[in-house]
């Protein structure tokens, strides 16, 4: 270090975080992806083979070859797209909702002492309450339509976006305040340059967990009672045993959810490049 | 008065802990003209720290006058701008970033002078550099640039460069000193390494602990650049640490 500050001026060629090449970077992100895939292949293989012997019962654990073929015929119907369509705008349209009015409130009562207060422990309280106990409320309430659905899900993305964005504000470095106001940052800039940067990775963690709740909330909404979407879907197929129908919907819920998730994880690469964190 | 960029007049501070109240700073009297580097040295507990914190606005509850730029000291502001013991650089944003803070960088004059800081502070090609990938004296450069970008009346440091190593330091307080012929900048400095308040000083000021007070000024009137080896700077550092062991001695007879 001192003598890189001896020496100078500087070249103009600077020690960047990529120390690899990006070459040898991506072949190994491709290892790793690879890595991932070899246990569900193995266990999609010891299914197949124990359902072609006859060892496991084909109704109760039809094998993967004609889950999916199903997966196929469904898609060439257009079913799944349909319930997959309706199963998205209720998950997206409750978790909007919810995840924003958490995100809000959450700055709210980090930023506000008073707000605190006066919310947080109700919001405490309610955030104990299951899903589940809910439900029947919220039918009696608005029905079996779509706004009992859409506001189940909100209510349970709400939750995780709150929690931990409040803890982000909470957790912003004090010193970094006296910075901001030898800076004399205004409190617009405040919030936006100091708080909201500093709380961020806190706020991805929420919404991620946000959405996984989100999408949790729409099985229990679609297997209460509806006429739609990939909760239907599997609850319709239970009623006629059509097993290789269930896997089907359970597997969209399932590589939908990774999907999303993946997005995030994305996102939180990109925007928390500046984190100085071990990686593992 | 209006000459000096900094007068501070019958300066007292209490702190108040339960029972107890502590005389941290007792009839602080000093005048800094433009241009000038000060630098404070005295035993730990002497207020130093307290004393650079109340000229820049983060510490308002005192007794006396402080005047900056001929106008009391209210608030922290961009026009003390202060350089922290850590570099308090914001982790998430780039070395560029960092020093425009809430200034806009699309603005070609932000643009400009955030581009002549860099130069002067010596950063070129780390403009997009996180904090995480500077060492320690990099990234107190980048400080001392977002302080300077912001024009202000006086610069005040509260140990700088005591984090840093030896080598760091001594080439620091050289870039500081390059930085004050440069910028005109005026400097108010707190330290407890006496070669650094020698080398750096065009008067030091020697503090006193319990109560915190001023116990001699003494101007320094070597050439630069200060050969920190050379006789001259050695007497220095014997009429310094005479003023210093003084004040430890009387401080000392306060303990018994």
């Amino acid at each position: 270090m001192s003598i890189m500050e001896k020496s100078r001026p500087f070249p103009a060629t600077l020690p960047t975080h990529k120390l690899k090449s990006p070459i040898i970077k991506k072949e190994s992100k491709w290892r790793n992806t690879l890595i991932g895939i070899v246990l569900p292949l193995v266990i999609l293989l010891i299914w197949q083979t124990l359902s072609g012997l006859k060892i496991i019962s084909p109704i109760l654990f039809p094998s993967p070859v004609s889950i999916a073929k199903e997966f196929y015929d469904m898609f060439l119907t257009g079913e799944l797209l349909t319930h997959l369509n309706i199963s998205v705008q209720r998950a997206a349209l409750g978790f909007l909702l919810g995840g924003s009015l958490g995100l809000l409130i959450g700055l709210i009562v980090g930023l506000k002492k008073r707000a605190e207060h006066i919310m947080d422990p109700s919001l405490q309280m309610l955030r104990t309450v299951p899903h589940l106990a809910i439900t029947p409320l919220f039918i009696l309430w608005f029905g079996f339509g779509e706004v009992s659905k859409v506001l189940l899900i909100a209510l349970g993305a709400f939750f995780p976006l709150y929690v931990n964005t409040f803890l982000g504000v909470r957790s912003v470095d004090g010193k970094l305040f006296d910075v901001a106001k030898v800076l004399e940052f205004n409190r617009f800039h405040q919030i936006t340059k100091l708080i909201i940067p500093s709380a961020l990775p806190n706020i991805l963690l929420g919404l991620r967990l946000s959405l996984g709740v989100a999408w949790l909330g729409l099985v229990v909404a679609e297997l209460m009672g509806s006429s739609e979407g990939i909760g239907y879907m599997i609850q319709d197929a239970r009623q006629f045993s059509r097993t290789s129908a269930v896997f089907v919907g359970i597997i969209i819920f399932a590589v939908v959810g990774k999907l999303v998730d993946s997005v995030v994880r994305l996102l939180e690469e990109r925007l928390l490049r500046w984190r100085d964190s071990y990686q593992g | 008065m209006g000459e000096f960029v900094l007068t501070i007049h019958q300066l007292n501070k209490t702190f108040f802990t339960d029972e107890n109240r502590t005389q941290a700073l007792s009839g602080i009297n000093l005048q800094v003209k433009d241009n000038e580097i000060i630098t404070i040295i005295g035993p730990s507990g002497c207020g130093k720290s307290t004393l650079l914190k109340i000229v820049a606005g983060l510490d308002l509850d005192y007794d006396g006058i402080v005047l900056v730029g001929g106008s009391q000291v209210e608030s922290p502001g961009r026009d003390k701008g202060f350089i922290f013991q850590e570099h308090r650089l914001f982790p998430w944003l780039t070395v560029e970033k960092n020093i425009a803070a809430d200034l806009d960088l699309k603005d070609p004059e932000v643009r400009a002078k955030v581009d002549r800081v860099i130069e002067l502070v010596k950063l070129k090609g780390f403009e997009k550099s996180y904090p995480k990938q500077l060492s320690g004296g990099m990234s107190q450069r980048v400080a001392i640039a977002r302080a300077l970008i912001r024009n202000p009346k006086i610069l005040l440091l509260d140990e700088p460069f005591g984090a840093l190593d030896a080598f760091t330091r001594s080439h620091l307080q050289e870039s500081l000193l390059d930085i004050w012929k440069e910028n005109q900048t005026t400097m108010l400095l707190v330290t407890h390494d006496i070669d650094e308040a020698i080398f750096l000083a065009n008067r030091i000021v020697v503090m006193d602990a319990r109560p915190g007070k001023i116990k001699g000024i003494i101007p320094v009137e070597l050439h630069h650049p200060r050969n920190r080896a050379g006789v001259a700077f050695m007497e220095m550092r014997k009429e310094v640490l005479k003023v210093l062991e003084y004040a430890e001695e009387t401080s000392n007879s306060w303990e018994i």
